[in-house]
């Protein structure tokens, strides 16, 4: 059993306390499908009607709801498995901002679905998981209400592409500029390699 | 101009006088349809998303004695640019020639061919179904029920839109937007004598 995100055989002398490896497969798996929902929103959003409309609508509700899912099994784990701890040689406001920005990003893997959801409930359009399990609605149908959702959901999702910005930003500083292990703890497939090298 | 205007106001007027003693010698009205109470819906479905639809302009020729159901005979007609959908890009759409194409093909019509009884308020009406100038024989099942002289034909059968060339070109994929569409009925007629 792996325990608080510890690898086995961390006898190096300065092993890197990774992420779990469930953690490390649900970070990537969001990542991808949070890149890729995110791109098919933008592209389909002022797309005139045709069935790759009707294809790429669908396929990005799917991905918004298996988002949602993900999410929550992700917090579940994340709040049940205690992540590797900061470095103590981080400064205290970065720490602060790292750990700011991960909770405002988890708040937003549920709260940009559930626009995303609520204006397609709101438009009229039951969204159907696959197409076939039927979800209900959230809201009503209402237009007026729907052209604010909508709205919503788009400033919620540019937020959250800014934040994964900052985000992507100090893992490169970190990786290719302070050249520390943090980013090491959450890559895949890299096994402890024990190099403590490269701390400030 | 004046006896002009007075001429179209008094035709119904004389259309009505001359045919109430054909009804009154009959001893029955003919059935006219309730449009009010009337409806004609559909459901379709994208990628398995119900879209709901229905035309507000339909009218009905109905010709039926409980007594002699099998001598039954209903027209149905439809005014397909009636057809209300939920967003205004799909109203846009239905209307175009790939669709219902409602420039060449303003009508549907439904003309029955046999009625059959086949439980007490249950018929078997068959007949042929005429959309966008295709035709296809079709077997409807209707309830009739009546309430304080109005009497409702209700009922709901699938159609397979590709029959009638409705989704043409690029939308003939299935897998966007099924074959099959869930027609609903809801047809109140006042002049039916007691089943």
């Amino acid at each position: 059993m792996l325990a608080d995100g510890q690898t086995p055989g961390g006898t190096a002398t300065e092993p890197v306390k990774r992420y779990t490896d469930v953690a490390i497969a649900l970070h990537w798996l969001l990542a991808l499908s949070l890149l890729a929902a995110f791109c098919v929103g933008l592209y389909m959003a002022d797309l005139k009607l045709s069935p790759t409309r009707i294809r790429l609508f669908n396929w990005h509700k799917w991905a918004g709801i298996s988002i949602l899912v993900l999410s929550a099994v992700r917090l579940g784990w994340r709040l049940t498995h205690r992540p590797p701890e900061e470095p103590a040689y981080l400064p205290a406001w970065q720490k602060r901002l790292a750990g700011a920005v991960h909770q405002v990003l988890y708040l937003l893997f549920f709260l940009v679905p559930i626009a995303g959801w609520a204006h397609s409930s709101a438009a009229g359009f039951p969204v159907v998981w696959f197409g076939i399990i039927h979800l209900p609605d959230l809201v009503g149908p209402d237009k007026q209400l729907a052209e604010t959702l909508t709205d919503v959901h788009a400033a919620l999702a540019y937020t959250m592409a800014g934040l994964v910005a900052l985000h992507v930003a100090g893992a490169l500083q970190h990786r290719f500029i302070l050249k520390d292990n943090i980013v090491q703890r959450m890559l895949p497939g890299s096994r402890p390699q024990g190099s403590g090298e490269g701390r400030p | 101009m004046m006896r002009r205007k007075l001429h179209v106001l008094l035709l119904p007027l004389a259309c009505a006088v001359a045919g109430l003693p054909v009804r009154a010698a009959s001893g029955v009205a003919a059935p006219a349809l309730v449009a009010a109470q009337s409806e004609i819906s559909f459901v379709s479905h994208q990628m398995g998303v119900p879209i709901d639809g229905r035309f507000r302009k339909f009218d009905a020729q109905v010709q039926f004695d409980p007594k002699a159901p099998q001598k039954a005979h209903f027209v149905i007609d439809v005014d397909v640019t009636s057809v209300s959908l939920p967003t205004s890009d799909a109203m846009e759409e239905v209307v175009k020639p790939a669709w219902f194409n409602s420039k060449n093909f303003p009508a549907a019509q439904f003309v029955s061919s046999a009625v059959r009884p086949t439980d007490k308020g249950h018929y078997e009406i068959s007949g042929q179904l005429t959309i966008k100038g295709q035709s296809q024989d079709v077997v409807v099942p209707v309830t009739l029920t009546q309430s304080g002289g109005v009497t409702t034909a209700s009922g709901e059968m699938v159609l397979h839109r590709l029959a009638f060339a409705i989704g043409d070109g690029e939308w003939k994929d299935t897998s966007v937007v099924a074959d099959n569409v869930e027609v609903k009925f809801h047809l109140a007629l006042t002049g039916i004598a007691p089943l």
